[in-house]
């Protein structure tokens, strides 16, 4: 009772990285509480989930395995969460912001009559007191997010409804291995108390996944571009430049949405959030929302040619000038003096 | 077959465009310093809409948006660009709305309006980007979702196909009227003003627009009653005033920060070949690349 659990989300028997991610967090807020993690998996075939999802510290898995729990629909996926939560009464409970998880999310609040914060960059623990009403609550989950475009951060939280709900994107929060040996208890529900034959109403009729054509997240190099690099054929050169020292592209939202670049490489608050050790911004000005996905980057190179771009405040090394000429330069460099 | 379909729509500060002047010195949002604009991916979803009507004759389309006053702009440019009719919920009480306390207003007003075989909504909204008020709706109406949508096929027999866009792939899916669609920004581009539309529905107003309207075109909305928009308040559409608002929220904002970024000692260079050639050099040698 009132423990902490995350809904793992699960592609081809595979628990994404968010919903590790997501335990690893879990673990560390678990621990702050002096409560159990829990894991939840709802799938078909769902042997493989407990060695994926144990070793970050999971006390309790919870497995619901059914073929017409696979892929995922949203009403037979509510319904297991709303009735685990009504026994189980987690006080807080936690998944990917992604298409499935802010599918899911907002359902199962809207069931409980209880929070849902979406997208939260930082989950907290913390006390709150309500002056006007002399209470003090205690051990709060402080879901802290960007709001209104980026501009401000607000820090939410819900002390009467439990569970605390939060969501947050890939990549905000670290994945990491708390104990690869440690095994916890594994819970193998009965489908059919959970989810009703009238759940099934919606067919998937015609499904195709791709696996992720870009790896932003893990690369260590990202030459990046903003609208300031002006078309896409000007993109080219990021390209060049990031496939001679080793880098992937990535782009602003400003220059997804100009077409220069296509949606998965986005980098901020609406897109992925990355850490690599060189970051290379190419005509990014730099919207409070773009920097709060790459400031912790240990590198930072802004090529623009306003020398007052706001993204020079956060970077390393300036460079005045524009992407065409720069880019060209570095190539050259390196192409001369490696190997 | 055709449909009756409401459009929900709102009316958002244009935040992509934020300016210097548009936090305020204490950290809080200057929101006169924004346009007021049709929430962009709302306007995917009534091009959804207005698709359908073009392909199944006789399908209706009705906006429902939540909000100040001014919100009545959001109908009347949905009127211009082709739907049929619109309301606008409006409430000191529903205030301070979080995304629940949204839902359970909108829902009520759906209650409200009754007839319907399709919610249309866009995925989020600029102001916020939670994309929770559209499953939420679903969930207090009782209907299922198909989020995420890119393109509604096809109405048949009760049934609608929907191609969804997601972060991985596509997906097709089929799904029982009624239900509730969230549109994708991915969706096409919606129509622009119809010249005629704009003439029809130039003069349509909420009561309380009427009310400071021009007395000269007063008995114009007896005579074309098309021109009366729809203002609903909680009252109006049953709803409970303390699950509205403020007080029907759970979730509560603690602390609203302006967002400060460390700035760093930085060191600035030309473009010239000499000092990209450094640059590079020290890369290469603190093996940051290479």
């Amino acid at each position: 009772m009132n423990n902490l659990f995350v809904y793992c989300e699960i592609e081809d028997g595979v628990v994404a990285d968010v919903s590790l991610e997501l335990l690893t967090k879990g673990r560390s807020l678990a621990n702050t509480l002096g409560c159990k993690l829990e894991a939840v998996a709802v799938d078909h075939n769902t042997d493989g989930i407990g060695a994926q999802v144990f070793p970050y510290g999971v006390d309790v898995l919870h497995l619901f395995d059914d073929a017409r729990l696979s892929p995922y629909t949203s009403l037979p996926h509510t319904s297991v969460l709303v009735k685990l939560f009504e026994e189980e009464k987690p006080q807080i409970a936690l998944m990917g912001a992604t298409s499935i998880g802010r599918d899911l999310g907002p359902r199962v609040s809207s069931a409980l009559g209880s929070g849902l914060t979406a997208d939260c960059t930082s989950l907290e623990i913390g006390d709150h007191e309500e002056k006007k009403e002399n209470k003090v609550y205690t051990n709060l989950l402080y879901q802290i997010r960007p709001a209104f475009g980026g501009n401000i951060v607000a820090t939410i939280i819900n002390p009467e409804c439990r569970p605390q709900m939060a969501t947050v994107r890939e990549g905000v929060m670290k994945k990491e291995i708390v104990d690869a040996g440690h095994k916890g208890e594994t819970k193998k529900h009965d489908v059919r108390k959970y989810v009703g034959d009238a759940d099934f109403v919606v067919a998937v009729i015609d499904r195709l996944m791709e696996k992720s054509k870009t790896n932003i997240k893990g690369s260590p190099v990202i030459v990046a571009g903003g609208y300031g690099v002006g078309s896409k054929e000007n993109f080219r050169l990021l390209y060049d430049l990031a496939a001679t020292i080793g880098g992937e592209v990535g782009a602003s939202r400003a220059a997804v949405d100009a077409g220069f670049s296509e949606h998965e490489r986005q980098i901020g608050q609406t897109g992925v959030t990355v850490r690599p050790k060189l970051y290379i911004a190419c005509g990014i000005s730099g919207q409070i929302q773009h920097i709060a996905g790459m400031q912790e980057s240990s590198i930072i190179i802004s090529i623009n040619n306003d020398p007052n771009a706001p993204i020079n405040s956060i970077a390393d090394y300036v460079i005045t000038g524009t992407v065409e000429d720069v880019l060209p330069k570095m190539i050259k460099y390196y192409k001369k003096n490696t190997k | 077959m055709s449909l009756r379909i409401i459009v929900l729509a709102k009316q958002v500060p244009d935040t992509r465009n934020v300016g210097k002047d548009a936090m305020k010195a204490d950290g809080t949002v200057n929101r006169a310093a924004l346009p007021a604009i049709f929430n962009p991916e709302d306007l995917n979803a009534l091009e959804q809409a207005l698709r359908l009507k073009d392909a199944y004759p006789g399908t209706t389309v009705t906006l429902l948006t939540m909000g100040p006053g001014r919100a009545a702009e959001i109908i009347r440019e949905g009127l211009y660009r082709g739907a049929d009719s619109g309301y606008l919920l409006t409430d000191r009480a529903f205030a301070g709305a979080d995304t629940l306390a949204t839902s359970y207003a909108i829902s009520m007003a759906i209650r409200k309006i009754k007839d319907y075989d399709l919610i249309i909504c866009g995925r989020q909204a600029i102001d916020g980007d939670t994309a929770q008020v559209g499953p939420q709706v679903a969930e207090k109406l009782g209907l299922t979702q198909i989020t995420y949508a890119e393109e509604i096929q096809k109405a048949e027999k009760g049934k609608i196909t929907v191609k969804r866009r997601l972060e991985r792939g596509v997906e097709v899916v089929e799904g029982a009227l009624p239900l509730v669609v969230t549109v994708n920004g991915s969706a096409p581009d919606c129509r622009p003003r119809n010249a005629k539309h704009v003439q029809k529905y130039k003069h349509a107003k909420t009561v309380t627009e009427k009310q400071e309207a021009d007395a000269d075109y007063l008995d114009l909305y007896d005579s074309r009653p098309y021109l009366n928009l729809t203002e609903w308040g909680v009252a109006d559409v049953n709803a409970e005033v303390a699950l509205c608002g403020l007080s029907g929220s759970p979730t509560k904002v603690k602390k609203i920060e302006n967002v400060v970024f460390q700035a760093k000692e930085n060191m600035t260079l030309e473009a010239t070949d000499e000092a990209i050639d450094t640059l590079m050099r020290e890369l290469i040698l603190n093996h940051t690349i290479g």
